[in-house]
């Protein structure tokens, strides 16, 4: 049966008036939305996705986009999105994929926690005047230190210390692999944290020859797929990072579509032109903890011992649990990446509804980690919906030692969340792999945001630091006391260990 | 040549692993392992050319990521032996355990008896590098699982009645399996076809049944004479068709 065209998503409407034909809306669009006639620009609104490559580029301002300018009955149950999603899978019997994080309507966490600051009693600190201790090691630490005295009656260091990333700010940008995105967009990344002093991850698409100038500043990725994998990208990696699970899809692996799989991805992940890049579910020499520990002790092993191992995974239901067992895995630290976490094709069914936010994930984490007297054995990395600094702060005070963010990088660099990610057309040049797209993004200009970004959220934590009276990373991290939950339940109140206002 | 040999008794992987390391910087071509037990990771990781004799039952992981040696085991292997292997040759004169070749990249696996679960699983190829699993015996359930590239052959010396294990090769889409005699219908598993072998096709086996023979020190015109059975993707994109876009 033909179910007939649905409402357009977008309408987008020029005005004629500011219009002066320059046509750059025409040669921007990669969707096909726009083409010019001899005296106007003719629309063609059901192509648009509402990336704003258009408006962004327009001179005069002519453009306008207006979302879901058609209504259905309205309906608080059949909303728009779950018709349309049923109308999609009647036609084709099929499992329905989405660009992006969850979009399901969730309540954020971090918007019902507030921070403290300092009056009177104990004063704030000038992050301006005092020197403000940013700097992060992630790794594992030993539980006690013990010394030997030494011929000079000096002491010497007995206890052998384990690999550390040293991190000039607690924010890292995390995995999103070349085939994923753009190498531009790796590019650009790449450079701003090497300049910060910080990490990004290769996510699971190899190491582009591109990006071994910034090689020291990147974590590289084995996955289920092992794409790219062998010991020359092990070695050239600051730290390793086996990914278990990723929170935009919980449980299941990866399909790169063979069309984006192109000579340039096809030469870093190590396969055939064209061919689909198949990350199973799990990974086939892991179907146990103790698996997993194999794993990381061989990877160490591979590269004498001389790289941090990260273990990834998804915040689940059993997170802690989890979290206790890959602490005694012989892993340096644990990435928790939260349901919010972005991505750029999971089945919807996925993203928007399994697994658990990060904030809860974080602070049961912690709490676990510490109950067991182990919270030493690994660094904590929270990812997955970090948006602005506030976030920062509030899950480093719930335990975390340091955060991946993505999406929010990604915006940096022009992204305007569409959404269509998977289309692999992407105006910004970030998630697509055609040449004339690509060159879009500049990473030359491009890390400059990237590295403001990141300056900027840097900044706004010292201030809130010193706000609260803490010069050092060290005591914000899960400081609980630095948080209360405004209009959270009891149940949750606990599980994040934190009090409510005004208590 | 330059070789040493070296007594595992009671030692840990780690200081093994830097003996061969070290050995190898000293030019040694050929080392011995003797008295290997359960050691996990020998060669994980190891680069260059050099010939590793072991002796005894190696642990899981052996020559994992491993780049040029070739180790010969007199003995059987644990789990995974050239798990992401990228170049050089692992040869076991015995049986090895479940996800024998796993991810394997480059290089050859031979192995003269049986192989358990999940063999040569998600193994792949890119450009003149493609990984071969050459099997004398024969192998548990999710052979070839998810074969992205890369040749599996299977001899089962030992057994006529047709292949019943199931789950074989669900998910290919690269690679190719050659399993002598038959294969029963229902083990194929999503995504494989089967069909007997093609005079073309039945050259290049006979390299490597050739090699394989020579290796073991095997007649091998029993397995030259055979009828095999190849088993390949349908198509290089079995998920291509199950989704759908928000």
């Amino acid at each position: 049966m033909i179910i007939g065209s649905r409402p357009t998503k977008f309408l987008v409407s020029i005005d004629k008036n500011q219009c002066m034909l320059c046509g750059r809306c025409v040669d921007n669009c990669p969707y096909g939305t726009f083409r010019m006639d001899s005296d106007r620009v003719i629309i063609n609104s059901r192509n648009c996705v509402a990336c704003h490559r258009c408006i962004s580029q327009c001179p005069r301002d002519a453009i306008m986009i207006t979302e879901r300018p058609c209504d259905y009955r309205s309906h608080p149950v059949w909303t728009n999105n779950i018709r349309e999603n049923i109308f999609k899978q009647a036609e084709s019997g099929k499992i329905l994929l989405g660009g992006m994080g969850n979009a399901g309507d969730y309540p954020i966490i971090f918007d019902k926690l507030v921070l403290d600051a300092c009056q009177v009693t104990n004063p704030s600190i000038d992050p301006l005047r005092e020197p403000m201790e940013l700097r992060t090691y992630i790794g594992k630490k030993p539980k006690q230190l013990k010394f030997s005295h030494n011929a000079q009656g000096d002491l010497d260091l007995v206890t052998e210390l384990t690999p550390n990333l040293k991190l000039e700010t607690p924010i890292m940008i995390g995995h999103m692999s070349y085939g994923a995105i753009s190498l531009n967009a790796q590019k650009a990344m790449a450079r701003a944290v090497s300049e910060i002093g910080s990490f990004m991850g290769t996510g699971e698409g190899g190491l582009h020859e591109g990006l071994y100038p910034y090689q020291n500043s990147m974590i590289v990725q084995v996955a289920s797929g092992r794409f790219g994998v062998d010991v020359n990208y092990l070695n050239r990696g600051a730290a390793i990072e086996i990914k278990i699970g990723q929170g935009a899809k919980p449980g299941i692996g990866g399909h790169l579509p063979g069309e984006k799989v192109c000579a340039d991805v096809s030469c870093t992940r190590m396969i055939p032109e064209g061919s689909d890049a198949i990350s199973p579910a799990p990974h086939h020499d892991i179907y146990s903890i103790e698996d997993l520990k194999q794993l990381v002790l061989s990877l160490k092993e591979a590269t004498e011992w001389r790289k941090p191992v990260f273990v990834k995974i998804a915040a689940v239901h059993n997170v802690a649990a989890i979290a206790a067992g890959i602490a005694r895995s012989g892993a340096d630290a644990v990435v928790i990446d939260g349901f919010r976490g972005g991505t750029g094709a999971a089945p919807t069914v996925f993203r928007d509804h399994v697994g658990i936010p990060i904030e809860a994930a974080i602070a049961s984490v912690d709490a676990k980690l510490r109950k067991q007297g182990i919270r030493n054995e690994v660094s904590i990395i929270a990812s997955g919906g970090i948006r602005q600094s506030a976030d920062v702060a509030k899950i480093i005070c719930l335990g975390a030692d340091s955060v991946y963010i993505g999406t929010a990088a990604l915006i940096a660099m022009g992204c305007r969340v569409c959404g269509t990610c998977y289309r692999g057309l992407c105006s910004w040049g970030i998630a697509t792999q055609r040449p004339e797209l690509v060159s879009r993004l500049n990473p030359d200009e491009a890390y400059i945001n990237v590295k403001n970004l990141i300056d900027a959220w840097t900044d706004e934590l010292a201030e809130l630091m010193g706000a609260a009276g803490i010069n050092s990373i060290e005591s914000l991290r899960g400081n609980r006391d630095r948080l209360r939950g405004y209009l959270l339940d009891q149940t949750m109140l606990d599980i994040l260990d934190v009090n409510p206002i005004g208590a | 040549m330059k070789e040493i040999t070296i007594d595992a008794t009671d030692m840990h992987y780690t200081p093994l692993n830097k003996l061969i390391r070290q050995a190898i910087r000293e030019g040694v071509t050929h080392i011995t392992l003797k008295n290997i037990m359960g050691q996990r990771f020998i060669g994980d990781g190891l680069t260059g050319e050099v010939k590793i004799s072991v002796y005894g039952v190696p642990g899981g992981d052996l020559g994992m990521l491993m780049k040029g040696p070739s180790i010969e085991v007199f003995g059987n292997a644990e789990h995974a032996p050239g798990n992401t292997m990228d170049e050089g040759r692992i040869i076991i004169h015995g049986s090895s355990g479940d996800a024998t070749a796993h991810s394997m990249r480059g290089g050859e696996v031979f192995v003269r008896d049986d192989i358990g679960y999940r063999g040569g699983i998600h193994m792949k190829q890119y450009m003149q590098k493609r990984p071969a699993l050459i099997i004398g015996g024969d192998a548990k359930a999710f052979l070839g699982e998810y074969m992205a590239g890369g040749l599996v052959i299977m001899f089962r010396r030992n057994e006529d009645k047709p292949y019943a294990e199931m789950g074989l090769a669900s998910g290919i889409h690269g690679g190719e399996i050659f399993i002598r005699g038959e294969v029963e219908e229902w083990t194929l598993g999503i995504g494989a076809s089967a069909r007997p072998v093609t005079v073309d096709e039945k050259v290049t086996l006979d390299r490597y049944i050739k090699e394989f023979s020579e290796v073991f020190d095997l007649d091998p015109n029993p397995l030259l004479k055979a009828s095999y059975t190849r088993i390949a993707p349908v198509s290089a994109r079995p998920f291509a068709g199950k989704y759908t876009w928000e």
